[in-house]
């Protein structure tokens, strides 16, 4: 066999509280597009992060063009023709394409930039490989699949022979995802090899030579797209058992806590990012949303806690209209939320535990009285939460910073149920949270349900999807595809729904 | 509040002015004359009552400066236009004062409220400038505060000046006495011996201890208080939570413009009575470095205005004894300003990796007993 | 064909456009002084136009450090300090070395200025705007104290001012404006044509003899800085890393640029450019280091980065418009008056515009500016005397409400930035 442009083998690395990627083995052979899938947390970006010099891995060997190499940063994996393009552009919206192209490589002519040659150079890249760009317009005119054309060029025209694509076609539509995979084959014809990471499977059929699959850090197959179903994929990505359903009863009754209807989100853009999204929510009901991150999930969350913008549908809550009520008036109304990000939109992380347990509640009840705040209730309603919801701390004055991140998760579940929410709406809860805790907590979610709580959850886990919702819905591309039995639907159909199998 | 809490809370100021006075001590063996020696004349001179008072006086108006500055950092919102607002809320409120006559409280409540109000709606344009049309702060303030003082001159060149004067100086009528704060002279006189050089400890001190203290129990009980620190904290986390970004905007440049209105009563409504070409400028100025000083809290504040407030104060009996020139105390409050935040920095982040460490260690033999 | 293509290359040229409305300004403010003949002749004539040169270049100096500063991304609020620093240590150069000697030393002077900045906000992560007026509070207590030091024991020198110093020299275009030319004193056209009086052309060479007759060296090396800006920051290597430092670190990190670096090289120029504009207030404009003769301008340099949305080209139009209103309060009084109307009637043509563009809070807002200031110049003969200094502020402050959200400030500027902190 050929020497392989790039071998990873027997990769690990360590995060605190995770094994991101577990003895994990890749060979990509010279001259091929090999897509490598898997969910979230599968660790794919981890390893091509590793490859790129932007991490080192702790364990294992990687190989390029058969010489053993050790990145330490990017600089250094260009040097040896490796080159990648980020899911999320570094592009500098205020230059024009040939500035961020030629940035850090600048042709220069007696001390000036030699523009022509760049332009030169540049048209002469873009006509070879058959990208269309125009050297002067501004990054900040550009379409997406302008922009990331531009990332391309940029590789290319510092001799990347291998390019890795993290998530190429997450962002765009499918006329465009086709002018790129017209692109790569054209990268491949001259000769380059290409490895992108995918979780959208017709399209990794479409136009991969090798797919290797990797499922909670481990490398689980790698299989030739002409021999394997898109079913079958899915069922690699997301294994062969589902986790075992609750058997609890259900507890829902018929009032609708939560109902959606046709709510839609635009990005910067115009384009929808939330795509005429309808469900409800019953009282004593948990919604579980099932999908690949960034399918729109953030945004159905944000726009049911006032936080962005809707350009159509409506939000009801009891029945009543609550489209236009400010963030406050809906957090006073009983919607608790628990954020995907929580350092962003969940903590102060400079603050006291005590302040930070106000946060979202500090107008209400046990932390404020009338317009004051009721220090001393405060403390103890704290210290409860601490106790009950197992927050590992030293006190409750040390500052959320110091706390470790699964407790500061814990901390925000904890401050979002001791409210009493009529309506929870939680993103990912129990990320970062060791297992016995995340028991604790799914039990304390289920007996608010028992309660009545009504409850939208958002999450990557699929234990915990399966093993906490009454309903599943499954989002892709912005809009509801599917809605499931999490007692009876199969990793087939789940995967299948997930990654568009079907379509 | 462990001593150790205390003592990282202290440390930065403290390496602040240390680190200050040695830079100056090095500019003044440069200058060729000694240190040690002008520290010593200062700290003697310093020391005196009639200096303490002089101290004291000069601080009020700093520290009612610096919190005027510290409510608008706690928001992450530079509000460098307190010059111009406290200039032109002096101006006005000392003419309405001169031009009423009512009971001593009342009276004096008048003028403050005129001063705040002033202070307060101007501060206000600036605020709404931003949150309608996004105009930076720093630049609008800073635009206004030019605009603020040209039409103090214009208004107490054309409109309130003293008809009855005919000296050089321009200045509004006097505020009858019973406008006027008293001074504390005869309660600091109980406890020492009498203050002589015609000194008087301005009353006004102890409202600006209340602003002091009010602007605590703001901040720290109260829940507009609450969210004007969460969003200094973490604006998305904030809004999260229910705060509304640019009423909070509003309401901090309001309040900041209304403390920054009675900087200068203290001189008004203590000393001179009137406005005029004598009224001390450039507080709010030296107001920005006392909050920087005081890391925007309320006893911190304090300590920085009463710091600048004694160098200051002592600084004059260097142009008397020894050859030390007295400017070096604006070096040494230069320095101080810079050093400070420097050291913040640093502090800060060498105590947030303490505080993760303790985190740490405290957490650790409870997992180890379950393990 | 070939030549209508020519033509319609040069139509679309950036140079063609500007300097239709150069003659398009020069054309209304003829007009304007027409208008107001009986009151003032000094609108439009050689005098003004020098003294607005003169008076301009410091304003310009800041404007170009503060562009420099935040097209690497750091906010330099600092400038008014770095140009007290300028003025001191160029007055004091000037003294002891010699005028030039003196603008180099100024420079260095705000340079050391910048590095402080650059230390404070970019090593160790202080807020710039903090940085930056924690500088202002600093260099004027150093700029007293070094006076009391060094200034106080010379002779017509004291703690706030320094002795006199000499200029750098003047010098006249030749053949325009008089200049020699190896002894021989040339013609002075533009002076000739303006003393014909004729409308308008007269005019224009009223403007161009006062910028080109007695024009400081310094004034020549400023202007020059300009072209020199744009060809080093747009057209270098040097410049591209710094914008994009300033635009998106983490991509210029990403590609190999020394992100630091290019932020401290920034800064520091930044803050020689301000040094350079003290020295210039001290050597040229006044022949003196007084304590505060900066004036705010620092800040006002500030607001022509803005005026100028972060271009070079931008800032000089600022400073000059800028340095035009003071140079006319400077001058005569009574011309200020007639500024009202000019100003009216822009403002109003503003109006249209938004109009036009249907932006119509804009076009309310203007109009109403633009009613103001025609009734104002209607109802008074005269204009405060504190406005004039002022009317930098109001127009940055115009400027910034209904013109904001078209400026374009680098998108990375203020931002306090680590490297690997994504």
């Amino acid at each position: 066999m050929t020497t392989p442009a790039v071998e990873l083998s027997g990769i690990t690395k360590r995060f605190p509280g995770v094994v991101a990627n577990d003895d994990v083995n890749l060979r990509v052979a010279e001259g091929e597009i090999h897509a490598v899938v898997g969910e979230n947390g599968a660790g794919k970006s981890t390893l091509m992060k590793i490859l790129y010099g932007m991490q080192s891995a702790d364990e294992g060997r990687m190989l390029v063009g058969g010489t053993e190499v050790d990145f330490s940063s990017p600089s250094e994996a260009i040097e040896h023709g490796i080159g990648m393009v980020h899911q999320h552009f570094m592009l500098a919206d205020n230059l024009t394409v040939l500035e961020n192209v030629v940035l850090g490589a600048e042709p220069r002519r007696r001390g000036l930039i030699d523009r022509k040659a760049a332009r030169r150079d540049l048209e002469a890249l873009g006509a070879s490989y058959g990208l269309d760009i125009h050297p002067d317009d501004l990054v900040e005119t550009l379409e997406v699949g302008e922009r990331q054309r531009v990332e391309i060029i940029k590789v290319l025209y510092r001799g990347a022979r291998v390019l890795i694509l993290d998530e190429p076609t997450a962002v765009l539509v499918p006329q465009e995802v086709e002018e790129l995979f017209r692109n790569l084959r054209e990268l491949k014809a001259r000769g380059h090899t290409i490895i992108f990471i995918d979780h959208k499977l017709e399209e990794v059929l479409a136009i991969a030579d090798t797919i290797t699959v990797l499922r909670q850090g481990r490398t689980v197959a790698t299989v030739d797209p002409a021999e394997v179903t898109a079913h079958e994929l899915a069922e690699l990505m997301v294994g062969s058992e589902l986790p075992t359903p609750s058997t609890e009863p259900r507890v829902a009754d018929d009032h609708v806590t939560l109902a959606v209807r046709d709510l839609s989100v635009l990005d910067g853009s115009d384009r929808p990012t939330l795509d005429r999204v309808s469900l409800d929510v019953h009282r004593g009901e948990i919604v579980g949303v099932a999908g690949v991150e960034g399918n729109g999930q953030g945004e159905l969350i944000e726009a049911i806690l006032g936080l962005c913008q809707t350009s159509g549908g409506q939000l009801l809550l009891d029945g009543e209209d609550i489209g236009h009520w400010p963030v406050r008036r809906r957090r006073e109304a009983g919607i608790g939320y628990v954020p995907e990000d929580r350092h962003r939109r969940g903590l102060l992380v400079d603050a006291p535990l005590w302040e930070n347990a106000m946060l979202g509640h500090q107008t209400m009840a046990p932390f404020a009285r009338g317009p004051f705040l009721d220090r001393s209730g405060a403390r103890s309603a704290t210290t409860r939460i601490v106790e009950h919801f197992d927050v590992r701390t030293p006190g409750i004055d040390t500052s959320a910073r110091a706390l470790s991140g699964g407790n500061q998760q814990k901390l925000v579940i904890g401050r979002e149920m001791a409210a009493s929410p009529r309506l929870l709406v939680a993103a990912h809860p129990t990320r970062g949270i060791d297992v016995g805790a995340q028991a604790s907590v799914w039990a304390g979610l289920r007996a608010a349900r028992r309660d009545g709580l009504a409850m939208l959850l958002v999450s990557a886990d699929l234990e915990e999807l399966i093993g906490l919702a009454d309903r599943l819905v499954v989002m892709l591309r912005g809009r509801v595809v599917a809605e499931l039995d999490p007692a009876t639907t199969t990793p087939r159909i789940l995967g299948g729904y997930m990654t568009g199998a079907d379509e | 509040m462990s001593v150790r809490r205390i003592l990282m809370a202290a440390a930065a100021p403290v390496v602040a002015i240390v680190f200050s006075v040695a830079i100056s001590s090095v500019v003044l063996l440069i200058a060729g004359t000694s240190p040690l020696e002008a520290w010593m004349e200062m700290l003697s001179y310093g020391t005196r009552l009639e200096t303490l008072v002089a101290t004291a006086n000069r601080a009020t108006p700093l520290y009612l400066a610096g919190i005027a500055v510290a409510i608008g950092f706690r928001m992450n919102l530079f509000n460098i236009g307190v010059e111009g607002q406290y200039v032109l809320a002096a101006l006005l409120s000392a003419s309405v004062g001169a031009a009423v006559d009512l009971p001593a409280a009342l009276h004096v409540a008048l003028i403050m409220l005129v001063a705040m109000t002033v202070g307060s709606l101007f501060a206000g344009v600036a605020g709404y400038l931003k949150v309608t049309r996004g105009v930076h702060e720093v630049i609008s303030t800073i635009m206004l505060n030019a605009i603020a003082l040209a039409a103090v001159g214009y208004m107490l060149r054309n409109w309130l000046i003293d008809g009855a004067d005919t000296s050089l100086n321009m200045k509004t009528p006097e505020i009858p006495p019973s406008g006027r704060f008293p001074n504390l002279n005869g309660v600091v006189e109980t406890f020492t011996r009498e203050i002589t050089r015609g000194r008087e400890l301005w009353g006004f001190i102890l409202v600006a201890a209340l602003v002091g203290v009010l602007f605590h129990l703001f901040l720290t009980r109260t829940r507009v208080g609450y969210d004007l620190r969460a969003t200094g904290l973490n604006p998305f986390a904030a809004e999260a939570s229910g705060v509304d970004p640019k009423a909070t905007v509003m309401r901090t440049m309001l309040l900041s413009g209304a403390v920054a209105g009675l900087i200068g009563l203290p001189e008004v409504l203590g000393d001179s009575y009137k406005y005029d070409l004598a009224f001390t400028r450039g507080l709010g100025f030296t107001g920005i470095a006392v909050a920087l000083v005081g890391r925007n809290h309320p006893a911190g504040v304090a300590i920085g205005a009463l710091l600048f407030g004694w160098l200051d104060s002592a600084a004059p009996i260097l142009d008397v004894v020894g050859d030390t020139p007295r400017e070096i105390v604006s070096i040494l409050q230069g320095v101080v300003v810079l050093s400070a935040v420097v050291s913040y920095e640093v502090v800060n982040r060498v105590r947030r990796s303490q505080e993760a460490r303790d985190a740490a260690a405290a957490t650790r033999p409870k997992q180890e007993m379950e393990a | 064909m070939t030549a209508l293509r020519e033509l319609r290359s040069l139509g679309n040229s950036v140079v063609l456009r500007w300097t239709v409305a150069a003659l398009g300004l020069v054309l209304v403010l003829s007009v304007t002084q027409e208008l107001a003949r009986p009151e003032t002749t000094d609108l439009i004539s050689a005098g003004t136009a020098e003294a607005t040169l003169r008076r301009a270049v410091p304003i310009l100096l800041a404007g170009l450090g503060g562009i420099w500063a935040e097209r690497a991304g750091v906010v330099n609020i600092g400038l008014e300090g770095m140009m007290i620093l300028g003025g001191w240590f160029g007055a004091w150069g000037a003294l002891e070395f010699g005028p030039w000697w003196g603008i180099v030393i100024g420079i260095a002077g705000g340079a050391a200025g910048g590095l402080l900045h650059a230390v404070a906000t970019v090593g160790f992560g202080v807020d710039h705007i903090i940085s930056g007026v924690a500088i202002n509070i600093l260099a004027p207590a150093l700029a007293r104290f070094l006076s009391r030091e060094v200034f106080a024991q010379r002779p017509g020198g004291g703690i706030t001012q320094s002795p006199r110093v000499d200029s750098v020299g003047d010098v006249d275009v030749v053949f325009l404006s008089g200049g020699d030319l190896f002894g021989w004193t040339t013609p002075d056209l533009f002076g000739w044509v303006d003393d014909r009086g004729w409308f308008l052309v007269s005019d224009l060479c009223a403007v161009l003899s006062g910028i080109t007759s007695d024009v400081s060296w310094a004034t020549l090396l400023a202007l020059a800085l300009v072209p020199a800006s744009v060809v080093i920051l747009w057209r270098t290597s040097i410049g591209l890393r710094i914008r994009a430092a300033g635009e998106h670190p983490v991509a210029a990190d990403s590609l190999g640029v020394n992100v630091y670096r290019m932020k401290y090289l920034a800064v520091v120029v930044s803050g020689g450019l301000a040094g350079f504009g003290g020295a210039f207030i001290a050597i040229e404009q006044t022949g003196i280091y007084r304590e505060a003769q900066t004036q705010g301008r620092g800040f006002i340099g500030l607001a022509t980065v803005i005026f100028g949305n972060w271009q070079p080209v931008g800032a000089l139009v600022g400073s000059l418009l800028f340095g035009f209103a003071d140079a006319l309060q400077l001058r005569d009084r009574t011309a200020v008056h007639a500024l009202l109307l000019l100003a009216g009637v822009v403002v109003a043509a503003l109006a249209v515009r938004a109009v036009w563009r249907r932006r119509s809070t804009s076009a309310l807002g203007l109009a109403a500016v633009a009613a103001m200031l025609l009734w104002w110049y209607s109802v008074t003969d005269k204009v405060m005397g504190e406005l004039p200094p002022i009317t930098p502020h109001l127009a940055t402050l115009l400027v910034l409400v209904f013109a904001g959200s078209r400026l374009r400030m680098p998108a990375a500027n203020g931002l306090r930035y680590r490297r690997g902190q994504e």
